[in-house]
């Protein structure tokens, strides 16, 4: 296995990940009635609100606290608190995410200091606003998503009596998929906190009257409860200690942390039904077993199709994860995965699945456009899984993509693209064969014709 | 969610024609907390600059800024791909707090070597500002090293809003075309200012120019490079399409190099004709006039019954535009009205005082006028007005629908042209897929119990 973890290179050519604060967005509007607000320039946060909005066609309010160079030189506490003022006054949230952007930080903004100044001010002690420092050059988006969940857990959670309900912690996956989630542990009748759940709150249903915040999300008194959990079931398996939302209830509140990953192909969907089955005693029910066996049957009918296909896998590392080992299950051999965080577990953990089967495979960590652009063209990669920016590799050197991930801009329907649990997978595997037998099937009459019809004619 | 209460600051940024004097707040910073739709001073100097297809554009920041950014504009090239990259020197926190320049140097270092480009852009973001990078001298040295043009962009987002990173294109601008020799003027040629090539409307545009014997000689920046930049003082005119980018520009292109501008519009057949005849008053060429004549006639007979029959579809219906700046929005009342749609909401981003009079002027009674608007204002206007259709950004799109509004695509990316006669065309089609889309027949009683009776609204 060839790896490159050469850490810094002087240009980012076509960047494959986006800033931390764009990434600490998301789990706040998985937390019931929450606002949030970034504090620097007014331009990061209208900038990942478009971002935002394009995939999951929802409006994304984010407020900002429109730092100009006044504040810049005196500093931003007068703006961050006019903010706070007048994001209670229009959407009167029930908890307020701050995070920083670049120039926050650079500035020496401390949000913690200021926020609770606000609320000793404002004589609300216990309003629970939450901040986060996510310097944009401190990490990628998947950093800061991470680090937004565990800071909300941290700041929420408090020493709570034994209960039932299991703590499930979610990495950043599609509302579609949450919402499947929930129905396989309705299945098995199982009780648990979910955090964050943004399957509502970024997929909202046409209803009157119109809300600016969306209903939906987890509520707080649950996430405050989490310490008092049998279980904290984390599909988390690449976060960094220091950034996982599991290991601080672990850590702090002695609730045992299964980390597992996200439930896409056969063997990591078994690992999480096992592990929930495990938990909380309960048998795992036909109905879902059904779904398993129409996910090997549907493996089975594409499973030549799929053996022709060589592919690269890029995004977000605990999906990368999940994309590359489903791949390996269906002969979709990957010849490059990439992650454009500096995640040194990716490799660790896939390092296993790929001796398996004998394969070599390029591993880039901190990587572009261009680097996995070179690696997939020197290894004859003929389908493309992972967010939107990969359209590049489609436009350069026809690769087809099938599109997975954050951020979707290209497509509609970012948001219900479906691929957990058995028939997620199944549903994600169709794409992935589809797109191969289209390439195969445009391609075939024009490949034959070039290959014995033309060398025929001029040899004769 | 009810007692959610409007912001008193804002006031003075809202005003409703008929009802008090046209004085706007405008042109100030966005107000902390408010949501603003604005977008920052790198953005501004990003989107004029980038459609200049040969040239390397290098982001010196952290990463964020350019992964927004990268392609975001449907400008077309009809040569090179270059700009259509995004390059980063994607600061960490060591290039924080020891500087940047060495990195921005390593990195121009090696972009010369791989693409050997005439022109570099290197655009400051935030923290650049703050941690005092010397763009300027690393720009030189390294101008001088490859002997190119290596052309600082001072666009730090805090330094203002959009409106200052159109000033910091334009300068960047002026210091591509300052000639190192006087070029001499070419008779009937024009350079056309503010347009970017979305889905190829500067060609359109062109097209129509050439037909009537008028030359264009440089468009900023859409379709251009560093070559056509160079030979831009040899023109007689400027014409700006968006004032908001270009005005600027257009100014210091008469005081240095004595050539004059005329603004037009080319969204809409009334303005599209008007702008035309202007530009050939201007040459004052009998032929010329005469072949621009010819051409609008041509072009009305056939795109103007095509307009009425659209125009047959929209009766009663009112229309919302919340757009970035003030001579857009202008253009859409008109284009509006030419349609048969009356607008009952204006907005901008960074409209300026003059724009803000003149939608004032235009605007009917009882319209609401807004500056920097945000999605909670937004949202209680289209409702209070009665808007059927919004015209505004990507931000806006998923607002509009949830409220059940129609909506037009007034952004960077779209796909299609909405310049000249054709433009006018599809921006009629535009709408009518939007408004006369069976889907809205189908927002029943929203969320409307199915076990009960569902009453239609
Ligand atoms: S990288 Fe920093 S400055 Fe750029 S958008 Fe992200 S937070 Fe803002």
């Amino acid at each position: 296995m060839e790896q490159s973890l050469k850490y810094s290179k002087n240009v980012n050519e076509n960047p494959c990940h986006m800033c931390m604060p764009m990434g600490a967005i998301l789990p706040f509007k998985g937390l019931e009635g929450s606002m949030v607000i970034i504090h620097g320039s007014q331009g990061c946060s209208t900038y990942m609100r478009r971002h935002i909005a394009e995939h999951f066609n929802e409006p994304i309010d984010v407020g900002s606290s429109s730092l100009n160079e006044k504040g810049t030189i005196y500093g931003g506490e007068a703006n961050l608190k006019q903010a706070l003022d007048n994001i209670i006054r229009v959407y009167n949230p029930q908890v307020i995410g701050v995070l920083t952007s670049c120039l926050a930080e650079t500035i020496g903004e401390d949000i913690e200091r200021i926020t609770a100044e606000y609320r000793q001010e404002k004589g609300v002690l216990d309003y629970p606003i939450i901040a986060v420092p996510t310097p944009g050059y401190g990490g990628t988006h998947t950093e800061g998503y991470w680090l937004a969940v565990r800071q909300i857990i941290a700041q929420l959670a408090v020493p709570t009596e034994r209960h039932d309900k299991i703590n499930i912690i979610l990495p950043h996956i599609s509302p579609a998929d949450i919402r499947e989630l929930k129905r396989l542990l309705a299945l098995m009748d199982i009780e648990y906190t979910l955090c964050p759940d943004f399957s509502e709150t970024l997929d909202r249903p046409v209803a009157r009257p119109y809300t600016k915040i969306p209903a939906g999300g987890t509520k707080l008194a649950d996430i405050r409860a989490m310490p008092g959990a049998p279980a904290t079931v984390q599909l988390g398996i690449t976060a960094e200690d220091e950034l996982s939302p599991g290991k601080y209830l672990a850590d702090t509140f002695q609730v045992p942390l299964y980390n597992v990953p996200i439930p896409i192909g056969v063997e990591n969907t078994d690992i999480f039904f096992r592990t929930i089955a495990a938990i909380t005693g309960k048998s795992i029910p036909d109905s879902i077993i059904n779904e398993r066996g129409r996910l090997l049957d549907c493996m089975v009918d594409s499973h030549k199709y799929n053996f022709a296909g060589r592919s690269v896998v890029y995004g977000e590392p605990e999906l990368v994860y999940s994309l590359a080992k489903t791949c390996v299950e269906n002969g979709v051999f990957p010849e490059v995965v990439a992650s454009g965080s500096k995640n040194e577990r990716l490799a660790h953990l896939l390092q296993p699945v790929f001796d398996r089967y004998q394969r070599q495979v390029t591993i880039l960590a901190e990587a572009d456009f261009v680097q996995i652009r070179r690696k997939s063209v020197e290894a004859g990669v003929n389908i493309a899984i992972g967010h939107s920016d990969g359209r590049y590799l489609t436009e350069r050197e026809g690769i087809p993509l099938v599109r997975v991930g954050f951020p979707i801009h290209d497509r509609v329907g970012g948001q219900r693209l479906l691929s957990v649990g058995y028939t997620g997978t199944a549903l994600l595997l169709d794409r992935i064969t589809n797109t191969l037998l289209e390439t195969k099937r445009g391609k075939y009459r024009r490949t034959m014709y070039e290959q014995y019809y033309k060398p025929a004619r001029v040899i004769s | 969610m009810d007692t959610a209460q409007a912001i008193k600051e804002r006031e003075l940024f809202i005003a409703t024609k008929g009802k008090q004097k046209t004085s706007l707040k405008c042109d100030a910073d966005s107000i902390a907390g408010c949501v603003s739709q604005r977008a920052c001073v790198y953005c501004g100097a990003r989107v004029v600059l980038n459609p200049i297809t040969d040239a390397v554009h290098l982001v010196h920041g952290p990463i964020g800024c350019a992964s927004y950014t990268w392609d975001i504009r449907g400008s077309l090239s009809s040569g090179s791909e270059l700009y259509r990259n995004s390059f980063s020197t994607d600061l960490k926190e060591h290039d924080v707090i020891f500087g940047g320049e060495p990195k921005l140097k390593r990195a121009i270092d090696e972009l010369v070597e791989k693409y050997q480009p005439k022109l570099i852009f290197v655009y400051s973001t935030c923290i650049v500002g703050v941690i005092g990078d010397d763009l300027e001298a690393v720009c030189k040295q390294a101008a001088a090293k490859y002997n190119i043009e290596v052309i600082p962009v001072q666009s730090s987002g805090f330094i203002g809003n959009k409106s200052a990173g159109y000033r910091a294109a334009c300068d960047a601008i002026m210091r591509v075309v300052t000639p190192r020799k006087r070029l001499s003027r070419k008779v009937n040629s024009l350079n056309y200012l503010g347009d970017f090539n979305l889905a190829g409307e500067a060609w359109i545009i062109r097209s129509y120019l050439e037909e009537v014997g008028i030359d264009v000689n440089a468009v900023f920046t859409g379709d251009s490079s560093y070559d056509t930049l160079k030979q831009a003082t040899a023109a007689s005119l400027n014409i700006i399409q968006c004032a908001g980018s270009m005005n600027y520009l257009a100014k210091k292109l008469q005081e240095e190099y004595s050539i004059p501008y005329i603004q037009v519009s080319f969204l809409g057949l009334e303005d599209t004709a008007i702008s035309l005849r202007r530009i050939a008053e201007f040459f004052g060429d009998a032929e010329i006039i005469a072949k621009t004549e010819a051409l609008i006639e041509r072009e009305l007979a056939s795109t103007r019954p095509v307009i009425d029959r659209y125009k047959g579809m929209f009766s009663g219906k009112k229309a919302a535009v919340y757009v970035g700046g003030g001579f857009k929005a202008i253009s859409l009342i008109k284009q509006f009205r030419e349609i048969g749609i009356d607008v009952v909401m204006v907005g901008t981003q960074t409209g300026r005082p003059e724009e803000y009079d003149t939608i004032h002027d235009l605007a009917d009674e009882g319209t609401v006028i807004l500056d920097d608007a945000n999605p909670s204002e937004l949202e209680r206007f289209m409702t209070q007005q009665g808007a059927h259709l919004l015209v505004g950004g990507v931000k806006e799109r998923p607002l509009a629908y949830k409220l059940g509004i129609a909506f037009i695509d007034h952004n960077h990316d779209r796909k299609h042209p909405l310049s000249g006669f054709v433009g006018a065309i599809n921006f009629a089609k535009e709408v009518h897929s939007t408004l006369c889309s069976p889907v809205w027949d189908y927002m029943y009683d929203f969320g409307g119990d199915l076990n009960g009776t569902i009453a239609k609204v």
